[in-house]
């Protein structure tokens, strides 16, 4: 990637690796490069311990700072995130990026009422009074579409349903404008009919707003319905990536293949749901080779020895399997 | 919180709504626990007489008279008799209401200043920090609360000072470990590293979202313990260690009248009494504030 082209890039990670120290150190991102344009959703997908989650704190630098070391760069609107100062830090966090969680129910404090939560984030980040702050409070919740928005105002988080909660948490991380918004899993905790709702809602405040999202779920029908672009994760290293489109009709490494036949939106009633058999690798070692081969029914001796290369197959469209050698080579 | 919501929903169409919020809640949760209210009223009117001591009690609780020595319950001018000096029983034991709640409360209040701090801090921090200041904690949470009290004191000297000082001191740890514990639990909540991703420091994080999660549990620890410094005052005070006579204090005439528990065995026994209805209100107190402060779901 060219300097020039990372100038116009919301985000542009090159090359991270994170590792936990401890008694057993944990490498939990093996070089992950990914870009995100302004204005566009970017579905990072990978089933638990892949390391989408902690792809994401790195972008906000949420790790715990003294337990964990983390290399290559981050860069998000122009600034080098792992060189911020305390005070660059604090203003960059929830101005520049902001953060969407799990459980709203959990991500909300419990002794303070909607409106208050809010507000303070707002004054944070912005020199207005507190009534001020209420006020654009309001506008926030009326924006997420929160029913009866003056009233939630006041209440506090346990007296409000699942969805709502997640509106409100939207709401908050929405409070001082950013351009980045990361969202970890947000549609996880809620039942199924709501999810749907808080999917069409971020993607018509992204479009509205004009921001960058980095959505991280382990649902690939939940990543086909908001993502512009997908990058599938595993063992902390991104296998593949490309468009949506790229990558449900022509999926090239066989990890991406297996997720979207274990998929149940094409199975066939009284047919068995294929499944990929055996478990990720434990991350106590950085992968010498490609930490998918033990469970791929195509590795061959190379996949054992190294590491796959990453195979670029067009623009923004990379692989690392030894195996889309074959796409690239009659083309 | 179901009452709640039913009588808000006609309203809430029209007119913006002031939610019940979390006191309102835990107001009326305690209401409805009789046990509760009923100690908490014997609460008020102990503070009540002691603050007004002056003002109820009948005669002067220091006048003595020679004469009237030992008198029993229900003597006529010494309804409830008179001491080993002579002295109106009735008198002394509302104007001992004002040591023994001083006592009670004072030092558990610093304690939870001192505590609160110490823990708070601890756990928020961790790490090392956290180490030295609770390994320190859990040295004196080792000893029994009443010999650390009672060595404190007779280390330092009798008198209501030195007292009130050993009592803060011995109250200190159990406070701070609890605060410590609370915050460790808070800390890694989810609302706690949502603040963080939206640019809280650690003074806006520890002021807002960690203090406003963990006082309420702390506070009611620490009333529970307003019980245990009454009963530690009065026996510091039985052993010499705390108020000098002729003061009426509780645990003073305690022991003062000991002598006499073969003579006149119910007037001896008041202050005991007194003692023993104050202590167990303060606990059901805060057993009830417990229950009410409790539910967040």
């Amino acid at each position: 990637m060219n300097p020039a082209s990372t100038s116009t890039l919301l985000v542009a990670m090159e090359n991270v690796t994170v590792r936990f120290r401890g008694a057993q150190n944990v490498h939990a991102v093996n070089g992950v490069s990914l870009t995100l344009e302004p204005g566009k959703v970017l579905g990072i997908l990978g089933e638990s311990g892949s390391g989408k989650s902690v792809t994401l704190k790195t972008l906000l630098r949420l790790l715990p700072e003294s337990r964990t070391d983390i290399g290559g760069t981050v860069i998000v609107d122009g600034r080098d995130v792992l060189a911020l100062g305390p005070q660059e830090l604090a203003d960059y966090r929830g101005r520049a990026t902001s953060m969407i969680f799990q459980d709203p129910m959990l991500a909300l404090d419990p002794v303070y009422t909607i409106g208050e939560q809010i507000a303070e984030a707002i004054v944070r980040h912005e020199k207005i009074s507190r009534k001020a702050a209420m006020q654009r409070a309001l506008e926030l919740l009326q924006l997420v579409r929160i029913p009866s928005p003056e009233r939630r105002l006041k209440a506090y988080p346990h007296e409000m349903s699942g969805g709502m909660r997640q509106r409100a948490m939207i709401a908050l991380a929405l409070a001082a404008r950013p351009k980045l918004l990361l969202a970890d899993e947000p549609t996880t905790a809620l039942d199924a009919t709501v999810q749907i709702q808080i999917l069409l809602l971020l993607r018509q405040l992204q479009r509205d707003l004009g921001m960058g999202v980095i959505f991280v779920t382990h649902d690939i029908g939940v990543a086909v319905e908001v993502s512009d672009r997908l990058a599938v994760m595993y063992a902390g290293q991104i296998v593949e990536t490309g468009t949506v489109r790229e990558l449900i009709s022509d999926p090239q490494h066989p990890y991406t293949r297996g997720l979207l036949a274990a998929n149940l939106h094409g199975a066939k009633k009284g047919e068995r749901l294929e499944a990929i058999p055996g478990a990720p690798p434990a991350l106590n070692e950085p992968p010498s080779s490609c930490s998918f081969a033990p469970r791929c029914k195509h590795a061959e001796d190379r996949c054992r020895t190294g590491l796959p290369p990453a195979i670029v197959l067009g623009e923004g469209r990379i692989v690392r399997c030894t195996r889309a050698e074959a796409e690239l080579a009659p083309a | 919180m179901s009452a709640a919501t039913t009588d808000a929903i006609p309203v809430a169409i029209t007119q913006p709504l002031r939610s019940p919020g979390y006191w309102a809640g835990v107001f009326k949760r305690f209401k409805r626990d009789k046990v509760a209210v009923g100690a908490g009223l014997v609460v008020l009117a102990i503070i009540l007489m002691a603050v007004f001591a002056d003002y109820i009690a009948p005669a002067d609780p220091t006048r003595s008279s020679m004469l009237r020595r030992l008198r029993p319950i229900g003597t006529p001018g010494y309804p409830l008799g008179a001491d080993e000096l002579g002295r109106d029983m009735l008198s002394r034991l509302i104007h001992g209401a004002r040591l023994s709640l001083f006592m009670g409360v004072v030092p558990v209040f610093i304690a939870f200043a001192v505590g609160s701090v110490i823990g708070v801090s601890a756990g928020f921090f961790g790490g090392k920090y956290n180490t030295v200041t609770m390994r320190t904690v859990d040295i004196f949470y080792a000893f029994p609360s009443v010999l650390l009290a009672i060595a404190l004191s007779g280390a330092l000297g009798a008198g209501v000072f030195n007292s009130l000082l050993s009592l803060t001191i011995v109250f200190i740890p159990p406070i701070a470990r609890i605060a410590e514990s609370v915050t460790t639990q808070v800390r890694s909540m989810d609302y706690v590293e949502a603040a963080r991703a939206s640019g809280a420091g650690p003074g806006t994080i520890i002021r807002v979202h960690v203090l406003g999660n963990v006082l309420g549990p702390i506070f009611v620890y620490a009333t529970s313990l307003i019980s245990v410094s009454m009963i530690l005052a009065s026996g510091l005070s039985f052993l010499g260690l705390g108020t000098k006579p002729p003061t009426p204090e509780w645990g003073l005439m305690l022991n003062t009248l000991r002598t006499a528990i073969y003579v006149q065995p119910w007037v001896a026994a008041l202050p005991g009494a007194a003692i023993f209805i104050t202590s167990i209100s303060f606990n059901l107190l805060s057993d009830g504030l417990r229950s009410a402060m409790d539910v967040k779901g």
